[in-house]
């Protein structure tokens, strides 16, 4: 190894990954202006959801995240891939689009979300099996020491992280138009699995160190991991319950249903 | 979910799985933040917990909290669904908490050996502590469960 490239490789993953997001961030608050015009204001909350969920993931992929070892790692992890999903699912970019769009492509757009494939990957179980999966090959293979090698594989990982993240997120809680809708339970199911694997997976890093990594790093990293994860899983439950609450209000006679079929 | 969660019988139901959940996440927390973060006496690992212990471990960590959260939306919907006093609720959560705690200190210490209550000599004094609090909680529990929903069961809405 050449000795400049040993300690700071160049980072790809800042750049690529939070320029992506400020894109999107910028087309939302675009989209916002678009239906405000057409008379239809939008609620200024999931505005503000956008902008945390953008800032918490800009701060995750942010050079500085990268020194610290496994411990930041970490941070940065939970900020990426558990966090930033919340909010940026909370800020239900897919129902603005679908208002801001022309007809014509709006209609695309719903045409594409109504489709097997999108069927398939917003089911929580594939999701879940995306985002967990991802976990364990991270941490459980090589891959971990291989990405601070290689910038590509840097921005592979955390991109995937927040992808799988956030497709996870938006799988359990539906907030945006959902054309293939899973009942409380089987998501409950599935959020109960998930929670499972992430806490399992913590308490086998702590005694499993990735390749790498120092055991003392390991086990505060671990212990992050777990209980810095319940914090933000606390807050997903509450969502979800929330969902559930709404949903299943009773309904007087005179009511409309809350969720037209 | 044999009777709609509207009728009767099936809010009566309702409080009841509401108030074990919430117990039951009141356990979990309890042993969580006492045991292991304020007292240190159980170990975040043991290093010889055996994997199913580990696979125990990591539900009922995810259990509690879903049950804790569950458990209170499922008590404001018996509440908004109205007509029934949800006094007897207390003596479910006391069931919820005390089932867990028999659990947690036979099948996770004893079978799975996820961690010992305390890394002590007299380590029996501690189970034997254990199990009788949570045969109280048990008992105590279906008590105030019984008198209370009795009672209940014919108070105006």
């Amino acid at each position: 190894m050449h000795p400049h490239d040993a300690g700071a490789p160049v980072d790809l993953t800042g750049p690529v990954l939070g320029g992506a997001l400020l894109v999107l961030l910028a087309g939302y608050l675009a989209a916002i202006a678009v239906s405000r015009r057409r008379g239809r204001p939008w609620p200024a909350w999931r505005t503000a959801c956008a902008e945390a969920g953008v800032g918490v993931a800009a701060v995750a992929v942010a050079p500085v995240a990268a020194v610290g070892g496994f411990v930041a790692h970490m941070w940065a992890h939970l900020l990426l891939g558990m966090l930033a999903p919340i909010l940026l699912v909370l800020a239900a970019p897919v129902t603005l689009a679908l208002r801001a769009l022309p007809a014509a492509r709006a209609r695309r757009l719903s045409r594409f979300l109504a489709s097997r494939p999108i069927r398939v990957l917003t089911h929580p179980a594939v999701a879940g099996t995306l985002d967990a999966g991802g976990l364990w090959l991270l941490y459980g293979t090589g891959l971990y020491a291989a990405m601070h090698h290689d910038p590509g594989l840097h921005l592979l990982v955390h991109a995937h992280v927040l992808a799988a993240g956030w497709l996870f997120t938006a799988s359990v809680l539906r907030v945006d138009p959902d054309p293939h809708p899973v009942g409380h339970r089987t998501r409950a199911l599935v959020l109960l699995a998930f929670l499972t694997l992430h806490a399992i997976l913590a308490k086998h890093l702590y005694a499993h160190p990735p390749t790498g990594v120092p055991e003392a790093q390991a086990q505060a990293g671990a212990q992050l991991m777990y209980y810095g994860g319940d914090y933000i899983d606390v807050a997903l439950l509450v969502l979800f319950c929330l969902d559930w609450y709404r949903r299943t209000a009773p309904t007087r006679a005179s009511a409309p249903a809350a969720h037209p079929a | 979910m044999a009777s709609p969660p509207g009728s009767r019988h099936g809010l009566r139901r309702r409080l009841l799985t509401s108030g074990v959940l919430f117990g039951i996440g009141v356990a979990a927390f309890v042993d969580e933040s006492v045991f292991h973060q304020l007292l240190h006496w159980h170990h975040f690992y043991d290093l010889s917990t055996p994997t199913v212990g580990l696979v125990s471990d990591g539900f009922f960590h995810a259990f509690g909290w879903f049950a804790t959260v569950g458990g209170l939306f499922l008590l404001a919907d018996v509440r908004r669904r109205g007509g029934r006093s949800i006094a007897p609720w207390w003596g479910a959560v006391l069931m919820g908490a005390g089932g867990f705690q028999l659990f947690d200190g036979t099948i996770n210490h004893k079978a799975f050996r996820i961690h010992q209550i305390r890394y002590v000599p007299d380590l029996f004094v501690y189970d034997a502590v254990w199990l009788v609090v949570a045969l109280l909680l048990l008992g105590g529990g279906a008590w105030w469960w019984r008198r209370r929903d009795e009672r209940g069961a014919h108070a105006p809405a």
